[in-house]
């Protein structure tokens, strides 16, 4: 028996010799266990060597993979080649990203949004370690879980349209990381991150399309984390003009 | 002496491509979204006509019978027809996201997201019936 093939057309830019990208297509074996990324894994060893794409772990954890299959970002390494039979199935770079090369895009931007948040926990006096571990209950844990489990994969910034339209926009995994601290009962910086999340290019950019808690590959939900913070700002700006000697 | 390895951040040869006008033609998701957005210019409308409706009681009861009339004729029947649809679909999309703005715990257990676009749903029912109860029977 032949084995099925399956087309891939894959976006390639390769910035010292061309200026617009273009698509290739390269043919690969639809293999029931291959993921997307093993089919381009495939290309690179098979193929052409010089297909450039960044992946790690291959088990959806360290969020490198990320890339678009058919217009919707998605981890390679999660997506069942044969879910999109009979194909051509086109490779993109993630969306609202600049792209350095092929299917790598650069997200510097993304890190430097992530430090403004202060993605740590925050406290107004450090505890003496001679005074033990802060002791936190299963029921305070459930509380920021969820938004602990992002692996900065980007998928959500690619679905969001508001990324795409205002690339100020602090995005998604950034507020959804904010809220993790914020709900943590260790943390005391939820000041702070207000401040920097309640300018203009923070949580009131969001105009909750929705798509970044569709995509999330972690159930991390930062559509929620976006508008559970909205409802904070209210609240802290109504308490500011009610009591304002409530500080 | 600057980092040779580092990225600039406006790198000439990095690609980059702007939002199309129509970039929310192209997914379901989307045009479910923008179609959301522009419900609110028919509750405005909504709005606007009740003001004048309020204006013609100011102005008399032959004011109020043209505006009835007025109300009784194909172009207004329409427009209140999609305006009234479009609320509906308004109603419904926002009840189904209010859950992810409230996250309410009672004591340990969280309550559960359907529950609470469930409390909204109810209020829409109550008010509605009050509403024709009290329209109907007068
Ligand atoms: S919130 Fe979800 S989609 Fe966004 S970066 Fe984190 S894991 Fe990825
Ligand atoms: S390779 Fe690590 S998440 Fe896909």
């Amino acid at each position: 028996m032949t084995q099925e093939t399956i087309a891939l057309e894959v976006f390639r830019y390769r910035p010292e010799q061309e200026r617009e990208p273009t698509f290739q297509t390269y043919e690969v074996p639809l293999r029931k266990d291959w993921v997307v990324l093993d089919a381009l894994n495939y290309i690179k060893d098979e193929i052409d060597g010089t297909l450039t794409f960044r992946w790690s772990c291959r088990m959806g954890v360290c969020g490198s993979c990320g890339m678009m299959i058919n217009g919707t970002p998605v981890l390679t390494c999660a997506a069942f080649l044969e879910t999109y039979r009979p194909g051509p199935v086109r490779i993109e770079p993630l969306a609202n990203f600049p792209v350095v090369r092929d299917l790598v895009i650069l997200m510097s931007d993304f890190m430097e949004k992530l430090g403004r948040v202060k993605p740590w926990i925050i406290t107004d006096k450090e505890k003496p370690v001679a005074e033990g571990e802060y002791l936190q209950t299963p029921t305070q844990l459930a509380d920021f879980k969820q938004y602990s489990m992002c692996i900065n994969c980007l998928l959500c910034y690619s679905a969001c349209p508001v990324s795409g339209l205002e690339p100020d926009f602090i995005g998604p995994a950034a507020i959804a990381l904010a809220q993790r601290y914020n709900l943590d009962s260790r943390d005391e910086g939820s000041a702070q991150r207000m401040e920097v999340l309640s300018q203009d290019d923070g949580i009131w950019q969001c105009t909750l399309v929705g798509e970044c808690s569709a995509v999330c590959p972690k159930a991390v939900d930062p559509a929620g984390a976006i508008q559970r913070y909205k409802v904070a700002s209210t609240n802290d700006w109504w308490r500011s003009k009610l009591m304002p000697w409530g500080k | 002496m600057s980092d040779p390895t580092r990225y600039r951040k406006y790198h000439p040869k990095l690609y980059r491509t702007r939002m199309p006008i129509f970039w929310w033609v192209r997914k379901r998701a989307h045009i479910h979204f923008i179609t959301r957005e522009l419900t609110s210019v028919f509750v405005a409308f909504y709005a606007i006509e009740l003001l004048f409706l309020l204006r013609t009681l100011t102005l008399g009861p032959e004011a109020y019978d043209a505006f009835l009339a007025w109300l009784q004729t194909p172009l207004a029947l329409g427009l209140n027809t999609i305006a009234f649809l479009m609320i509906v679909f308004h109603s419904i999309t926002w009840f189904n996201l209010a859950p992810k703005a409230l996250v309410i715990r009672v004591g340990e257990v969280r309550i559960p997201p359907v529950a609470i676009a469930g409390l909204n749903y109810a209020g829409w029912a109550v008010f509605s019936a009050a509403l024709a109860w009290f329209i109907l029977t007068a």
